[in-house]
């Protein structure tokens, strides 16, 4: 597969010298649903907004399908957007809000017909075509920034934060709904999201970025078995992060005590995070177990019950659905390869 | 609800000052001095035709120019950051600290025969120019005095639209000129109807601007009016005709423009 979007050593700088970009560089693969995940201020929507052409890099280069274009506006980028707040034009019906694009580039009449019908069907909206679109419920008004942006036949597809302001159930809905539709139009789609359920549920490569800094690029299961710092590690699902040191290879030392463990080739002694997720916890017999502590509190979360464990030195979080009171002694084991040893982040 | 109550000295107000004046007004057009039923001033008004097309003309130029001018401006206006936005509102706003008279008079000794304009343009050979008691002075007084309210309702409307929807239509392949003509000219057209009325209306029943600028030559229908009431030709009856009939053909024009407005913003 080659590369559709390529980003190269972008940097962007707002006038008041805030740098909402440090240097991003990220290719993005045809047919490829890609996510930009991160906390709200990571700069994931001003990378989108780069891509789309409505703002130009202080520095760094924009590739699309090999060429460079850098400076080319938004109306000559084969590249179509579904805006966070929808953004649909108030004036107009739903069947001419999906028509614009093609009535700008004076598509013939009979066409517009035929890929608006294919549109609505799509995103299953037939029959709402003389709606006026403030008349639409939000998950509607969603389907029609979705078909409006499509039936141009983007190469790109962006989307940015598009089930934000729906509920729950809909989200999953739609979240199933837009991976079809990416699949059946095979299409690449770069998604932006903070919310990493969603992440993991929908993409083929996620980029965790924060601060301005891409964090990690990787499939889902890699981002989150393989979290390459204690960032990814705690932004993707929950986790316990550790301060420790790796005495040698292999061996790693947290809460005062040594542990087995996979890692290798940090230098000796070298100060460390050490993230153990809390469904790798397991409980056993206070008395066989090297790390123990007090159970402080319980909650049940449906599959599991979740337990905040106060083992003096750290207080950790367990996912298990095994249930242990709340004042019970309790010892804790983890197996060596769910101890992940990652380097230090230097702080800025 | 005792909110209501609060709205009752407004309804007294309204009773008073617009209901039973206006109910007067009729009165006087369709009775003589003895209170007799009558049609006659009714029909006077048609000697007047001409005035009132020149009335009409005038004030549909000015309105024309006021929105050619002010819909750029108050486009340009509202994509302003927030702090220029109110600088610029202001400067717009700045003439009309000063009394509307006082403009006027300042346009007099600007255009008279021996004024500003003129004595300038002698020093480089030209003129002099006859641009006062001419029907451009009186255009030209209508734009000046009447402009600010033809930005304000532009510019209230433009700056309610949502950036990303101008973003959406160069997303979907609008240039400058095709996002302008399918979306920001659709969206602002309830800031175009308020502004046509707010500028064609005052314009159209004015008598101050073209008495100081147009001479005596530039009779409108507000100075014909006024004539009626304290003039020579003192006929309260005849003036109160008049007023009606203007009163009719700025709703009969008024509901001609809300056919272009959307549903929901009806003006009258």
């Amino acid at each position: 597969m080659e590369n559709i979007v390529s980003l190269k050593n972008i940097v962007v700088e707002f006038e008041d010298g805030d740098r909402i970009l440090k240097d991003i560089s990220l290719d993005i693969k045809d047919k490829e649903f890609v996510t930009f995940l991160g906390p709200s201020g990571c700069g994931k929507t001003t990378t989108l907004r780069i891509i789309g052409g409505f703002l130009e890099p202080t520095s760094g280069d924009v590739f699309f399908d090999g060429k460079r274009i850098n400076g080319m506006p938004p109306h000559k980028r084969n590249v179509n957007t579904v805006f966070q707040r929808y953004a649909l034009f108030p004036h107009l019906n739903v069947y001419e809000n999906i028509a614009f694009g093609l009535r700008v580039q004076k598509v013939p009449e009979k066409e517009i017909v035929r890929r608006v019908g294919e549109m609505l069907e799509l995103v299953n909206l037939m029959g709402y075509e003389k709606r006026s679109v403030n008349r639409l419920s939000g998950g509607q008004q969603q389907r029609v920034a979705i078909a409006r942006a499509l039936v141009n036949r983007p190469k790109v597809l962006l989307l940015d934060e598009p089930l934000g302001a729906l509920d729950l159930k809909l989200r999953k809905e739609m979240q199933t709904e837009l991976r079809k539709i990416q699949q059946a139009l095979e299409l690449t789609f770069v998604y932006v999201t903070h919310d990493q359920e969603e992440a993991l549920t929908m993409s083929d490569t996620i980029v965790v970025m924060n601060n301005g800094n891409i964090q990690q690029i990787g499939s889902p299961t890699d981002i989150y078995n393989e979290p390459e710092n204690a960032f990814v590690a705690d932004f993707i699902g929950e986790s316990n992060i550790i301060n420790g040191c790796m005495p040698e290879d292999c061996v790693v030392e947290f809460t005062g005590r040594r542990f087995e463990c996979v890692d290798k080739g940090f230098s000796p002694n070298e100060t460390v995070d050490v993230v153990i997720r809390p469904e790798d916890i397991k409980i056993i017999p206070a008395d066989q177990a090297k790390l123990t502590g007090i159970v402080e509190s319980v909650v049940f979360k449906g599959v599991h019950y979740e337990m905040i464990v106060d083992g003096v030195d750290h207080k950790w979080m367990i996912h298990s659905t095994k249930f242990e009171p709340v004042g019970a002694m309790i010892g804790m084991a983890v197996d060596p390869y769910d101890i992940h040893i990652m380097k230090k982040v230097e702080e800025e | 609800m005792k909110l209501k109550a609060f709205s009752a000295p407004y309804l007294v107000w309204m009773i008073v000052f617009i209901v039973v004046p206006l109910l007067m007004v009729v009165y006087f057009a369709f009775t003589t001095d003895n209170g007799e039923f009558t049609l006659e001033y009714i029909s006077d008004v048609g000697q007047y035709a001409n005035i009132f097309m020149r009335s009409i003309w005038l004030a549909i130029i000015a309105t024309i120019i006021c929105l050619v001018v002010a819909y750029p401006l108050s486009y340009m206006l509202s994509r302003m950051s927030k702090h220029t936005q109110s600088t610029m509102l202001m400067i717009v706003m700045l003439p009309m600290w000063m009394n509307f008279l006082l403009r006027t008079y300042a346009w007099m000794t600007l255009l008279g025969n021996n004024g500003i304009i003129n004595q300038l343009l002698g020093m480089i050979g030209l003129g002099p120019f006859k641009l006062i008691n001419t029907e451009g002075a009186v255009v030209l007084g209508m734009v000046y005095n009447y402009l600010p309210f033809m930005i304000l309702p532009l510019y209230s409307v433009m700056v309610k639209i949502d950036k990303s929807v101008i973003e959406a239509a160069n997303d979907l392949g609008c240039n400058s000129f095709h996002t302008m003509f399918r979306v920001i000219f659709p969206l602002s057209l309830p800031g175009v109807t308020s502004g046509i009325t707010m500028v064609f209306v005052p314009a159209i029943s004015t008598f101050i601007i073209s008495r100081m600028l147009g001479g005596g030559s530039n009779l409108l229908i507000g100075d014909l009016i006024e004539m009626q009431f304290l003039g020579n030709s003192y006929n309260p009856h005849l003036g109160a005709a008049i007023s009606m009939v203007l009163m009719v053909i700025i709703l009969v024009i008024m509901t001609v423009m809300n056919q272009f407005s959307p549903d929901d913003q009806v003006l009258i």
